[in-house]
């Protein structure tokens, strides 16, 4: 399958340290950069704590050369904290789209979300809360429609420790189930370009 | 030895196309520790490429330009942190570290309480003279408590720097102390340093009378050599001494021995493991 | 024709693409002590250089100890690195002028961080471009590199060495945390496709050599220490045995040898990347991160119709001054924008001498200077 054209598509992880939200990061972006062939800049923020302190991460892919590294408007918000939610909702771009982990933001800046609770599904349907951003990662592989599910699995079997990889993968499958079933096969047609169009 | 005695033998190790007389005053120590060093690596029959000499900065600093070695002549107190890269770099190198007492104990301090922590296969020479003679007569950490210097014009308020416990706290393999009055003595203790695995230090009581000496009741040269005559006592002795006598006593001699892994063995014994070359951990 | 063998292509931070050029351009020893944002580079050395050939890595106690365990390393032979940020750069000062009188090779990994003092550790700046050029005491000469994005963190460690080897001296590369914390897809060259150079070690028989001779390039060849050429290096100034000396003639002859050996190869030495600058009426002056910031705003001049163009400095120091004198030859106005408050603008008005207007951008708020700051005073015009 011929990869989507995309110029510029920005996306934020945003939350607390130790949500794992570099590693979400880092593993969407290897997989759509090696994977999927899109060239991919991963940037990061954090302050000095180790746990419990803000935490970012922002990918831009696009299909040409990446000059600027940085996410200035964004088409996805990925907030798992209320303090997340605040700071970048400014930034997404109009008709962006917002995820939230719906037990950690009580409060939506706007009607026009997607969430699901991320931490609980991880916790009690595969057991271990700390695959919360593998949840993430499966839910966002349904999401967006240049990813293709079978290569970030792939991805996620590459990048992680054998011991762990069962449990991620059990994650990554539920996160795109439950998105599949609570947003719905369009959810994600904001971004999808018409096949035939561009310049291929 | 060669057939080669005195002075024929530092003849040879001097390197003849670096313009003599030397920096050194009359009176100093220095050159018989020099001196010292050349016959005990004549008598272990170390090839002369196989040496490295690395110098600090001050009076012992410059000896290195002397000795017909591989010399390098390094920043203040930093001499053990290039001995350490040279021996990585290259175990079968014999790397010396000669240090003054200001260059070894203040300003290299932390270098010389890691370099023993490693245990790196490094052999140390702190030349102690208790002053920094090079920069006109300063306290060094070395400086006996009570003594006067530019720096201590009202005394000298602190104590001195025990090298010695200093370098077993942090895991030296060898430390010894000798004098340059007991120059036989010195000799045996710097042959069987240069032959130990990993940190092994020396430390050489050496006068420096132009700087210290004159300035606190020693008149001639001669009277810092003949206190050293009269103060040293060899360790053995020293410890059956009751508290009381052991005021104004210099203990000489080997403090102690121990034979772990010197870190560059240790380092290439991890790394063959890992990389599975014969991997067999621990010395040969 | 065979084919070209096909790259191995990896997702990774500039850190890393760091340790891959440095492995990739001969790197076999590592002396560091850790510190943020460079640590990475320190803890994948950490891992892989054990595992390669003669590879060594050590932990040492601190910055000043870093360096002069490399500089042992690298006169034992060695091609050696150190990598730090800011407070360690300080710290590192005093040996690296060690290395430049030795004339010992080697790579100094600075990823900068805001300052003065421990300033901002996590946040992105430029604040050590100066303290490159002018950290250590004395008059000294210096190769000052930069990358601006992940390929070129792998691509610019490997000139780094090639560099510190072919001229004996030590090579300064100047990441900012946002190049060294990007993670990017890159191509790791095959062995044969870039080219790796060593010192030159003598050919005379030992009774010849003279460690500090004079020579037509100003660089003398260095052989290892324990190869049975018996030489004495120091820090003091010495003649062309390696012996101090106080003689003025020989003062000079060896600090004149010392600076000519770098800026009569100026033209191997000063890299940049020019993009639309030949028609350029503004031309934005940018090194590291910020240059990718210029050139997304060199783009969306040119479709304001703005003609606009960008000269990226890959090498910062010696300041490529003829590129710089090029561009002069037609452009009205420089823009250079830094994460500092002007360090390299100094350099660029010193060529510049009034001829273009100069105008300066200047963020110390530990954020990227971004491309809309940049847009905006292009198109001031």
């Amino acid at each position: 399958m011929k990869p989507q054209e995309l110029d510029r598509f920005e996306i934020r992880f945003s939350g607390l340290g130790g949500q794992g939200i570099i590693t979400l990061g880092k593993i969407m972006g290897q997989g759509l950069a090696l994977g999927h062939g899109y060239n991919v800049t991963q940037t990061q923020s954090y302050g000095p704590e180790a746990r419990g302190g803000s935490s970012k991460c922002d990918l831009v892919i696009s299909s040409g050369r990446i000059s600027y590294p940085k996410a200035e408007s964004l088409d996805l918000l990925v907030a798992l904290s209320q303090e997340a939610c605040n700071a970048y909702y400014p930034y997404l771009k109009p008709g962006g789209a917002l995820v939230i982990e719906t037990e950690l933001v009580g409060q939506q800046p706007t009607n026009r979300f997607l969430g699901l609770p991320f931490t609980a599904l991880a916790r009690d349907k595969v057991g271990v809360a700390q695959a919360m951003n593998t949840v993430v990662l499966g839910a966002l592989s349904f999401l967006l429609p240049f990813v293709q599910q079978a290569i970030m699995r792939k991805t996620l079997e590459t990048v992680l420790p054998a011991k762990i990889r069962a449990v991620n993968v059990k994650a990554f499958n539920l996160g795109h189930r439950l998105a599949k079933k609570e947003w719905g096969d369009d959810a994600g047609e904001v971004w999808r370009v018409e096949e035939g169009f561009g310049d291929d | 030895m060669n057939g080669l005695t005195g002075n024929d033998v530092i003849h040879q190790y001097l390197r003849h196309n670096k313009k003599f007389p030397h920096v050194l005053c009359p009176g100093c120590g220095h050159g018989i520790v020099l001196g010292t060093l050349i016959r005990s690596i004549h008598a272990l029959s170390i090839p002369k490429d196989d040496i490295v000499v690395v110098a600090g900065i001050g009076c012992s600093g410059r000896l290195a330009v002397y000795v017909d070695f591989n010399t390098v002549h390094t920043t203040h107190g930093r001499a053990l942190t290039f001995a350490t890269g040279i021996k990585m770099a290259n175990p079968k190198l014999k790397v010396i570290a000669l240090m003054g007492d200001g260059d070894a104990l203040s300003i290299g301090g932390n270098h010389l309480i890691h370099a023993a922590r490693r245990n790196i296969g490094v052999t140390a020479l702190v030349l102690n003279n208790s002053i920094y003679g090079m920069t006109g007569g300063q306290s060094s950490p070395a400086t006996p408590e009570g003594a006067t210097t530019m720096t201590n014009p009202y005394g000298q308020l602190d104590k001195a720097f025990d090298t010695v416990e200093l370098a077993r706290g942090a895991g030296a393999n060898y430390v010894a102390r000798g004098t340059v009055f007991h120059v036989k003595k010195l000799e045996k203790i710097m042959i069987e340093a240069l032959g130990r695995p990993g940190f092994s230090l020396v430390e050489a009581i050496t006068p420096c009378h132009t700087q210290y000496g004159r300035k606190n009741k020693f008149k001639t040269p001669v009277d810092m050599y003949q206190w050293l005559k009269k103060s040293a006592i060899d360790v053995e002795r020293y410890e059956e001494l009751a508290d009381d006598k052991r005021e104004g006593r210099l203990p000489i001699g080997v403090f102690f021995r121990r034979d772990r892994n010197g870190y560059e063995e240790r380092y290439y014994a991890m790394k063959e493991a890992l990389t599975g070359k014969g991997a067999k951990g621990g010395r040969k | 024709m065979p084919r070209r063998k096909k790259r191995k292509e990896i997702f990774a931070l500039g850190n890393e693409a760091v340790v891959e050029g440095a492995l990739l351009a001969g790197c076999s020893f590592y002396g560091g002590y850790p510190i943020t944002p460079s640590s990475e580079i320190m803890e994948i050395m950490a891992a892989r250089l054990p595992m390669t050939g003669d590879g060594v890595f050590m932990q040492m106690e601190d910055e000043i100890a870093s360096m002069g365990a490399i500089v042992g390393a690298s006169l034992a032979g060695r091609k050696v690195m150190t990598a730090t940020s800011g407070p360690g750069f300080s710290l590192m000062q005093e040996n690296l002028g060690y290395a430049i009188m030795a004339e010992a090779p080697l790579v100094l990994v600075n990823v900068m961080r805001g300052g003065p003092s421990t300033g901002l550790p996590t946040s992105p700046a430029q604040a050590d471009v100066q303290q490159a050029r002018w950290g250590t005491h004395g008059d000294h000469p210096i190769i000052v590199l930069s990358a601006s994005d992940v390929q070129e963190c792998l691509d610019m460690t490997i000139t780094a060495f090639n560099m510190a080897e072919k001229y004996r001296t030590p090579v300064i590369l100047l990441l900012d945390e946002v190049t060294a914390h990007t993670r990017e897809k890159i191509e790791v060259p095959n062995e044969g496709e870039f080219e790796v150079f060593s010192r030159t070690v003598p050919s005379m028989p030992p009774e010849w050599y003279k460690p500090y001779e004079e020579t037509v390039r100003g660089v003398p060849p260095m052989p290892p220490l324990g190869a049975g050429y018996r030489f004495h290096v120091t820090g003091l100034t010495h003649d062309r045995n390696g012996f101090p000396t106080q003689r003025p003639e020989e003062i000079v002859e060896l600090l004149e040898r010392i600076h000519r050996k770098i800026d009569q190869f100026f033209y191997d030495i000063q890299l940049v990347d020019e993009v639309q600058t030949t028609d350029a009426d503004v031309v934005v002056i940018a090194y590291g991160s910020v240059a990718r910031s210029a050139e997304l705003a060199v783009h969306q001049a040119r479709l304001n119709g703005v003609r606009a163009g960008l000269l990226k400095l890959k090498t910062l120091f010696p300041y490529p001054r003829r590129h710089t004198e090029k561009i002069l030859g037609h452009a009205r106005t420089l823009v250079v924008p830094e994460m500092n408050m002007g360090q390299m603008s100094r350099e660029v008005k010193r060529v510049n001498m009034g001829r273009a207007s100069v105008r300066t951008i200047n963020r110390v708020d530990g954020q990227i200077v971004t491309p809309s700051e940049i847009l905006k005073v292009i198109m001031q015009g």
